[in-house]
């Protein structure tokens, strides 16, 4: 074989089932990544002999005699970016930056009717953070990214430190190192939904040529835990075992083998000779809290932190104020229903995994794709009773999260083998396994009852949840707390009620999911509040207007108030304001026309987050002067394309009077700062930026303090300005200051620490104007708007990415995602090509509004705006389906097939298509 | 993905006995997309030098099963018979993009057999015949419609292989309409149906796939009436026939089916000649 990779040749023989992607990568290519490995994400497009081809699919050995092209090769050899590459960087048409390699040698190889139809060019090709107009903007070259200047660095669209790397696919994410002495983990998973394993065999496994370790439950600790992270530990329940003696889900680990090579792995996994006994299974959290179902954790409810183990029930919410019967007695129109959502998982394109060793002979070293590095450096530690310092975990760039990542998945069993084999280990999830073996947003089913009055005022507001944890609890009690909270807190009513409950299922663990519960639950008091207006004859706009809590009420849920929870700005007025005018606007001056004989509808939803977790979350930042005169920032929070980084960096700009490009920041390493709870809970901004802010306050202090009393002169009279303090006697230059301080022994360094408390709010309001074709069921968006209260606008270029990339997964939640489980519990949508992700010709342009706000709590009047987005997307899109159609449409995903079905089976559209014909009273399929 | 358990290539121009955990590898585009832990051996089509389509002296059209989705679509747009159009919308029809049609082939979309292969659409719906070569150097020939049997189902039997897909003389001639439903824009295909309508006799043929567990073929000696078509479809088709995936209820395939169905009566109804 000899096969040239931009421009050197390579002569080493491919094994033979061996593909292109791991045969590039295997010679450090990193460039080219793994999205799905099955031809469907395209993030390892590469060109061979110039033709565009999905590395994962193209058999090795076929490249003999070819010439390969990766990212790394698109530039010029002496580091010219290629134009499309230019344009990525001025667009910022990244976030994470995982799938950007694929999108742009997809790009670099279109022809000029291929530009013309960018959807059908994109089709193989699927990015989960930007919702693609940043995509598009690239393609198109459209210019974002501002040059880095002096002046005021906050509020402009400064682009991502990491862009160079991330154009160039020499950013370095979790996979991207080449560690000597490798060994791969394969993991031995349970076909059985509820089995208990009475014997295993692991002779013939060990038997393998290459095979290191087979581990199992007679090599885990005893101990359990919860791969659930909180800064508080016992939110969560503890019912997991590294590797359990009990399978409770289809796809649970039951083995880990470790081999020289992932072949050896998994043919070791296919030795493993496991007894079951087959036991009965539950998969219905309804049927799993009836009497006599089967009891998936058979634990003492105190220690594991489980309610009612023998109910299935792993935590419960029930609250009352005032009193719902009287306020629904007291309503002249009372609307209940029933709502229901799926399983819908992350599919951040890097998959879990870790990679770890022993450094300086003794010390625990994990990378991972993780969102919160130092929670699991806790966790491991207790896991394996080791004192904090003899463990590290670094995560590198990450290639989304999510959520999904705010969970310790793999590492605990990577360290196991690394403890017991000191040799590094790889533990790197397939894309089946991220459907099978790690969480999904929690499905739910909300009972909602609302109660008003004629003149609109809500009087009572009551609701039954019923959340399905799957067969682990970890974020299941924390989940349903937060889905009742701001949820029920943004209206106003003097009555309110909830009974919400946690259930175990036989079925793969759900997790924390971007919006954490409120998005399920806001389906269902959004779409029932649309709808009791609809029978109070009343605008459903107005109604909720109404009703909406306004900047000086408290924050009410069926439980009271939450104490460290502060309304520190108040933008939801503007955020209706914003509706009303795109309600107002003639449909034919703005947004698609519609197509003849379609019925066409409109539809808006409101929501109300917390800036950051309850509990405390805790970030602590160090900052300090370097000797060349420019500014090192060491933060904990990691960066997975949420654009903390970027944030960061114009935070410490401005304080330090400099510019973005002369900090260096260093991030998520459990060497780098004292503790930094995580990048979960949309606290980034918000949490890790206030601690940034302190920071370089702090050490801007210290330099004008030392300036003032080196020049012997007034400090009132000094200033920092990009690479020296200006005083009137002149200009001193911080590399002179440096030396200058270091003579006398003096440092500049600075700490700043917040601990996440008082918390804010920020608002939301999704509009879409729609139109559906009842002899199909396609619907298609004709205009979509977003307001979005986020307080100072950090960076608008990036926020506005998040914002785009949120509705665009909430679509996808409403349109067609859906981890669909058998009869048997298992998932039968292992695979993009069954588990549709949006797509580029999926997702319409959305409007994005900010609200002119500031905020009290938040750094330099922040608030976050990460999850929030997603959460009004589904009740917006279904309030709008009901105005077309006539027909409430209470269970996700709302795909062409059932809403067909359910027109059909409500009699719209087959005998008269005018629109106020068919809007008679709301039914529900 | 890497398939770790293939020990070996071989070269199909080299025969050797056919053994368990054999296959043959033509693009690749499925093989190396889901694991195959029973395969040990790939028999590499890729260096046979078939030509990928050619037009014959008969009139027909001899598509290799090596042939390439991309080339068979350039192949096409060099055409300018009437069914021309058709072969564009059917490479349309996968739901892989541009790139995988560099290397996916037709043959390797036939032998898949999955009821939303458009390649099995294409061929089924333009009377093709397969023709398929044994290990014992037999050769048989069996209609497209015929080769696939159900979901995921083929006539091949062990070792046997797909060497073309032979298109009958006048087949290039039909005037054709093609009709696509997805759950998702531009997704894989729920119900596809063509109709295809001979210039010289006036027939009229439906063939429906995706929808179906198999390809459905519907011939009439001229265009039916509205109500005939749609008994014949439902009389071709049993209940437990309209294919029942993720991709779409089967209600919802038989109703898009039938909707085509009829779209397509009437657009070609007037334009036999």
């Amino acid at each position: 074989m000899r096969v040239d990779v931009n421009g050197r040749p390579f002569e080493e023989e491919p094994r033979p089932g061996q593909c292109l992607r791991t045969y590039l990568r295997e010679r450090g290519w990193f460039g080219v990544k793994k999205g799905c490995d099955a031809g469907d994400c395209g993030a390892c497009t590469v060109h061979v002999d110039g033709e565009p081809v999905h590395s994962c699919l193209y058999p090795a050995f076929r490249a003999d005699g070819r010439s390969v092209t990766t990212v790394e090769g698109l530039a010029t050899p002496d580091g010219e970016l290629h134009p499309v590459q230019r344009k990525f960087l001025d667009a910022q048409g990244f976030q994470c930056g995982f799938c950007t390699a694929g999108f742009m040698m997809t790009t670099a190889a279109l022809d000029d009717g291929q530009l013309a139809d960018l959807p059908r060019a994109f089709k193989g090709n699927l990015c989960r953070c930007t919702g693609y107009r940043a995509i598009e903007d690239a393609v198109r070259g459209v210019r974002h990214a501002e040059a880095p200047d002096s002046g005021e660095s906050v509020g402009r669209n400064l682009p991502a430190p990491a862009g160079p790397q991330v154009v160039t696919g020499t950013a370095r994410y979790t996979f991207d190192i080449d560690v000597p002495g490798l060994l791969h983990m394969k993991l031995l998973r349970s076909p059985h939904a509820h089995a208990r394993i009475t014997a295993v065999d692991t002779s013939a496994a060990l038997r393998v040529p290459g095979v290191h370790a087979v581990l199992t439950h007679h090599d885990a600790p005893e101990r359990h835990f919860s791969t659930a992270r909180h800064e508080r530990a016992t939110e969560d329940p503890d019912d997991t075992r590294v590797l359990d003696d009990t399978v409770r889900y289809i796809g649970q680990r039951v083995a880990a083998v470790v081999a020289d090579s992932e072949a050896a792995a998994e043919e070791g996994c296919r030795r493993v000779e496991v007894t079951y006994e087959v036991l009965p299974a539950v998969l219905d959290p309804e049927e799993a809290m009836r009497p006599g179902a089967p009891v998936v954790h058979d634990k003492d409810a105190a220690t594991a932190r489980i309610s009612r183990p023998y109910d299935n029930v792993v935590g419960e919410a029930h609250g009352e104020i005032g009193d719902v019967e009287a306020g629904f007695a007291e309503a002249d129109e009372v609307y209940e229903g029933v709502y229901r959502t799926q399983r819908v998982q992350h599919a951040s394109l890097e998959t879990h995994g870790a990679v770890a060793w022993l450094e300086d002979g003794d010390r625990l070293h994990v990378r991972s794709s993780t969102q919160t590095p130092f929670l699991t450096r806790r966790a491991l530690c207790a896991l394996y009773d080791l004192p904090h310092d003899r463990v590290r975990v670094v995560a590198g760039r990450v290639g989304g999260g999510f959520g999904g990542k705010q969970e310790m998945l793999v590492e605990d069993v990577v360290a196991l083998a690394v403890l017991r084999l000191r040799r590094p280990v790889k533990l790197e999830y397939t894309r089946a396994e991220q459907f099978h073996g790690a969480t999904t947003r929690h499905p739910f089913t909300i009972r909602v009852k609302a109660g008003a009055r004629l003149d609109g005022r809500l009087t009572a507001l009551q609701l039954r949840v019923v959340s399905d944890t799957g067969a682990y609890g970890n974020h299941g009690p924390a989940v349903m707390f937060h889905s009742v909270g701001e949820s029920m807190a943004v209206y106003r009513a003097p009555h309110k009620k909830v009974d919400a409950f946690s259930v175990y299922t036989h079925t793969v663990p759900a997790g924390a999911f971007r919006g954490y519960g409120l998005g399920q639950v806001m389906f269902a008091t959004e779409s029932a509040l649309d709808e009791l207006a609809r029978r109070l004859g009343m605008d459903s706009l107005e109604f909720k207007a109404r009703n909406v809590i306004g900047p000086d009420e408290p924050m009410v849920t069926a439980d009271g108030e939450e104490e460290d929870l502060h309304i520190a700005s108040y933008g939801l007025d503007q955020c209706l304001g914003i509706v009303r005018r795109a309600e107002a606007q003639p449909a034919d001056a703005v947004g698609e026309p519609a197509p003849d004989g379609w019925l066409v509808g409109e539809g808006a939803a409101l929501a109300m987050i917390a800036t950051g977790p309850p509990g405390g979350h805790i970030a602590d930042v160090k900052a300090a002067l370097l000797p060349d005169g420019t500014f090192d920032l060491a933060v904990g929070t990691a960066e997975f394309g949420n654009g903390t980084t970027t944030v960061h960096r114009q935070i410490a700009a401005g304080e330090l009077g400099t510019t973005v490009d002369r900090i260096t920041v260093r991030q998520s390493d459990t060497d780098i700062v004292r503790h930094d709870t995580g990048a979960f809970a949309s606290t980034g901004v918000v949490v890790a930026g206030k601690a940034t802010l302190r920071a370089s306050r702090a050490l801007a202090d210290l330099l004008l303090d030392f300036a003032a009393a080196h020049l012997r002169t007034d400090r009132s009279g000094c200033r920092l300005t990009e690479e020296a303090v200006l005083h009137p006697g002149g200009r001193l230059p911080l590399k002179e200051m440096y030396d200058a301080a270091r003579a006398v022994g003096v440092s500049f360094a600075s700490d700043g620490h917040f601990g996440g408390t008082p918390r804010s709010v920020a608002f939301n309001a999704q509009w879409f104007r729609l139109a559906v074709d009842p002899g199909t069921g396609e619907i298609r968006i004709l205009r979509s708007v977003h307001a979005a209260d986020a307080g100072t606008v950090m960076n608008p270029m990036q926020c506005r990415g998040q914002i785009e990339g949120g509705i665009a997964q909430g679509l996808g939640a409403t349109l067609f995602e859906n981890v669909r489980i058998d009869a048997h519990g298992a998932v039968e949508t292992a695979a993009f090509r069954r588990y549709r992700l949006p797509q580029y010709a999926d997702v319409p342009r959305t409007e994005v509004h900010f609200m002119e706000t500031a905020d009290a709590i938040g750094p330099l009047g922040a608030k976050s705006m990460s999850e929030s987005p997603f959460n009004p997307v589904a009740p917006a899109f279904a309030n709008a389906l009901r105005d077309a159609t006539g027909v409430r449409f209470t269970r996700l995903p709302l795909t062409r097939d059932r809403v067909w079905l359910a027109l059909r089976e409500a009699g719209v559209g087959v005998t008269d298509r005018s629109r106020t014909e068919q809007r008679g009273p709301g039914s529900s399929p | 993905m890497d398939q770790n358990t293939v020990l070996e290539i071989r070269d199909a121009r080299h025969p050797s006995p056919w053994r368990p955990g054999d296959a043959w590898l033509g693009g690749g585009t499925y093989l190396f997309s889901e694991p195959q832990p029973h395969l040990r051996r790939l028999v590499d089509l890729s260096r046979t030098g078939w030509t990928p389509v050619r037009l014959l002296a008969d009139g027909s059209t001899e598509i290799a099963a090596t042939c390439t989705v991309a080339q068979l679509s350039r192949f096409a747009k060099g055409l300018t018979a009437a069914a021309a159009p058709l072969f564009e919308q059917c490479c349309r029809a996968f739901l892989a993009s541009f790139k995988i049609w560099n290397m996916a082939t037709v043959g390797g979309n036939l032998c898949n057999a999955l009821p939303a292969g458009p390649m099995i659409s294409l061929t089924a719906s333009l009377d093709g015949e397969c023709l398929l070569l044994a290990q014992d150097g037999a050769r048989r020939r069996v209609r497209v419609a015929d080769f696939v049997t159900g979901a995921g189902r083929k006539v091949l039997a062990e070792g046997e292989l797909l060497r073309s897909v032979t298109l009958p003389s006048g087949a290039l001639a039909r005037r054709t309409a093609f009709r696509q439903a997805s759950l998702y824009g531009l997704g894989r295909s729920g119900a596809l149906v063509i109709g295809t309508r001979d210039p010289v006799d006036g027939s009229f043929a439906v063939t429906v796939t995706a929808a179906t567990v198999r390809p459905v073929r519907l011939w009439f000696p001229l265009p039916p009436a509205a109500g005939a078509l749609r008994a014949a479809v439902d009389a071709a088709v049993a209940d437990d026939e309209w294919y029942d995936d993720i991709h779409g209820l089967p209600q919802w395939r038989r109703h898009m089916t039938l909707r085509f169905a009829e779209e397509i009566r009437q657009e070609l109804e007037g334009t036999a000649r």
